[in-house]
């Protein structure tokens, strides 16, 4: 039984005629990781307030269609009700962060649920090593750079190991090496834990390589569903202007130039493989 | 021309974010600062128009000391556009907005009414012209920072990470505009982690690290440096790394396009084949 289940979907931003969901539908099953990617301003943030109830309940726009996330109808429960089982990265870390530190904001949710003393102060550790800010534990969120910020934001929803996790361009602000590790902790989460990830990235060539599934949106509407392989390779979709990861395209730039490696890369490591193995044959 | 003179930065909690910059940016030049988070970058061009003012050390643009001039008058000069364009966008609509920073510069209304036309075209956001840019995506606000500010038409152009939340054929939208500007003689400085980006684009390359200089050069010098990379928390270009990885002795060495990448690796597999 898939875990997020939209179907037929309908969403009216309030005063907005132009709908930001159109009749779309969509299944996630428990355990995937999941990439949505597609253009700026396709609806990829709208769906993601699907999966957490600020649709419909924070926004008072129209809604139709049936949303159902971890068993429960989104339209009939409460946020904080779904909030134990969605945990949700915001796009811009500043709507997240309100504590006076940094601790302090990743311990707020623990506290919240009522975990013991022991268990939140070894999770807060936990989640400010995975994502490499301890240094700035004491720190209050307006004296940290962008990108640290944004770590709190991770750090506090990796904390609470809900069921789903939500990521909305979790990565925007951070170095490129910092992403790398955030994709691969989300992904030992996934992992080892079960947790099912939803990823809204850009960032292709650095985390493709974790997802099992790719979704593609355009216009408010899923447009390509498939593995992150048949998905990025897919000219259709680079014609959506996705950004597609460098040795994927690479791999057709060398078919235009009768050299067809016979498989799709989606890393560079990848890459050399099939190359090595082009010139074996 | 930006200067920057052993330029040091204590915030008010006593933090020293820059640690003696000296750093100088040309007329006409197009550099990417970039660095691990916490380097220093976003204060570093906060200086530059202005805004902020060295604790120690001086910076000059066009000969003037920020530190004796207003932001204002930089300003005119100087456009900066914010990591988070939440902390920028203020107006109404995003008509207003745009128009807002041309009406302060004493614009008159035809030129202002030509000018926010351009500016909506240019990063594709005409179709929400009487839209509250609070209203929009993230990746929708960032365009109307951005536009914003080239509406005015800065001598300068500084952009805190201008690709965040920006799709493929915006961004290449946006690249094709700032090289367009960098042939008219403007300079564009951009603070970005997005190295295909800057692959795409190849700026001299400014790299930082906990508030300091690290390197200073060409992208392709630069973005093929796996070790000052590394320094920098900077992932190399998926090309550079794919060379690597062929270790094929000297092809490859400092590409970091791919449609390059493409021409050399044809043929290096057909000689290697033969
Ligand atoms: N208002 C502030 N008060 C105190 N310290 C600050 C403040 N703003 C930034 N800092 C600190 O100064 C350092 C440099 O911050 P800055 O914003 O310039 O980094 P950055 O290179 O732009 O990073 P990022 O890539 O994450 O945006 C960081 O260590 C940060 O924690
Ligand atoms: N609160 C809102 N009110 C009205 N329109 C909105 C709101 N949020 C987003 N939109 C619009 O809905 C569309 C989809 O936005 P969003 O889901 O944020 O896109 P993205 O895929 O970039 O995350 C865009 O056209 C955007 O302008
Ligand atoms: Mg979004
Ligand atoms: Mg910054």
């Amino acid at each position: 039984m898939p875990i997020i289940d939209l179907k037929n979907v309908t969403y009216r931003y309030f005063d907005v005629e132009k709908p930001a969901l159109k009749d779309l539908d969509l299944e996630i099953d428990e355990g995937d990781f999941v990439i949505i990617t597609g253009p700026s301003g396709c609806g990829k943030t709208t769906i993601c307030r699907c999966f957490n109830g600020l649709i419909p309940h924070f926004y008072n726009g129209e809604l139709s269609g049936k949303i159902v996330v971890a068993g429960l109808d989104v339209k009939e429960t409460q946020t904080s009700v779904l909030s134990q089982h969605v945990g949700f990265v915001f796009q811009n870390p500043e709507n997240q962060l309100f504590a006076l530190s940094v601790e302090k904001d990743v311990a707020f949710s623990l506290e919240n649920i009522g975990l013991a003393r022991e268990e939140i102060v070894e999770r807060v550790e936990w989640a400010l090593e995975m994502t490499g800010i301890i240094e700035l534990r004491e720190k209050a969120p307006y004296e940290l750079s962008g990108g640290q910020q944004q770590r709190v934001a991770i750090a506090s929803v990796l904390a609470m190991k809900p069921e789903v996790v939500v990521l909305d361009e979790p990565t925007s602000f951070l170095d490129p090496l910092s992403a790398k590790r955030i994709f691969e902790v989300i992904s030992s989460l996934n992992k080892d834990l079960g947790i099912t990830v939803v990823l809204v990235e850009h960032r292709l060539d650095l985390a493709s390589e974790y997802a099992n599934e790719a979704v593609v949106m355009d216009e408010g509407k899923v447009s390509f569903v498939g593995t992150p392989r048949d998905v990025f390779n897919d000219r259709d979709v680079w014609a959506l202007g996705v950004g597609i990861p460098k040795v994927t395209r690479l791999g057709h730039y060398l078919k235009e130039r009768g050299i067809d490696l016979g498989g799709v890369a989606l890393t560079p490591s990848e890459a050399a493989d099939l190359i090595r193995g082009y010139m074996n044959r | 021309m930006i200067e920057t003179h052993d330029v040091y930065y204590t915030y008010p909690n006593g933090f020293e974010a820059l640690k003696g910059v000296s750093l100088a940016i040309e007329t006409g030049e197009f550099v990417a600062i970039m660095g691990e988070n916490g380097a220093g970058k976003t204060t570093l061009i906060k200086h530059f128009n202005g805004l902020m003012k060295p604790t120690r050390g001086s910076v000059v643009v066009d000969g003037r000391d920020t530190k004796k001039v207003t932001v204002a008058t930089l300003s005119r000069d100087v456009g900066l556009v914010f990591q988070n364009p939440d902390h920028q966008l203020f107006s109404e609509t995003v008509e207003d907005e745009i128009a807002f920073g041309l009406r302060n510069f004493g614009f008159d209304d035809k030129t202002i009414e030509r000018r926010v036309d351009w500016a909506l075209n240019l990063l594709n956001i005409s179709q929400y012209r009487t839209t509250s840019p609070f209203i929009l995506s993230g990746g929708e606000r960032k365009r109307v920072a951005l536009s914003s500010v080239l509406s005015w038409d800065p001598k300068i152009v500084v952009l805190d990470e201008p690709t965040i939340g920006q799709d493929y054929l915006q961004k290449e939208r946006l690249r094709q505009f700032i090289m367009q500007l960098n042939t008219q003689g403007k300079t564009v400085v951009i603070v970005t982690h997005d190295v295909e980006f800057v692959a795409d684009c190849k700026p001299r390359v400014v790299l930082m690290s906990k508030g300091r200089l690290l390197a200073d050069g060409s992208s392709e010098k630069i973005l093929t440096d796996d070790k000052l990379l590394e320094e920098a928390s900077i992932i190399p270009p998926q090309v550079a790394q794919l060379f690597w990885q062929l270790k094929f002795n000297n092809a490859g060495r400092e590409i970091i396009d791919v449609y390059e990448a493409a021409e050399i690796l044809a043929r290096e597999i057909r000689e290697r084949m033969n």
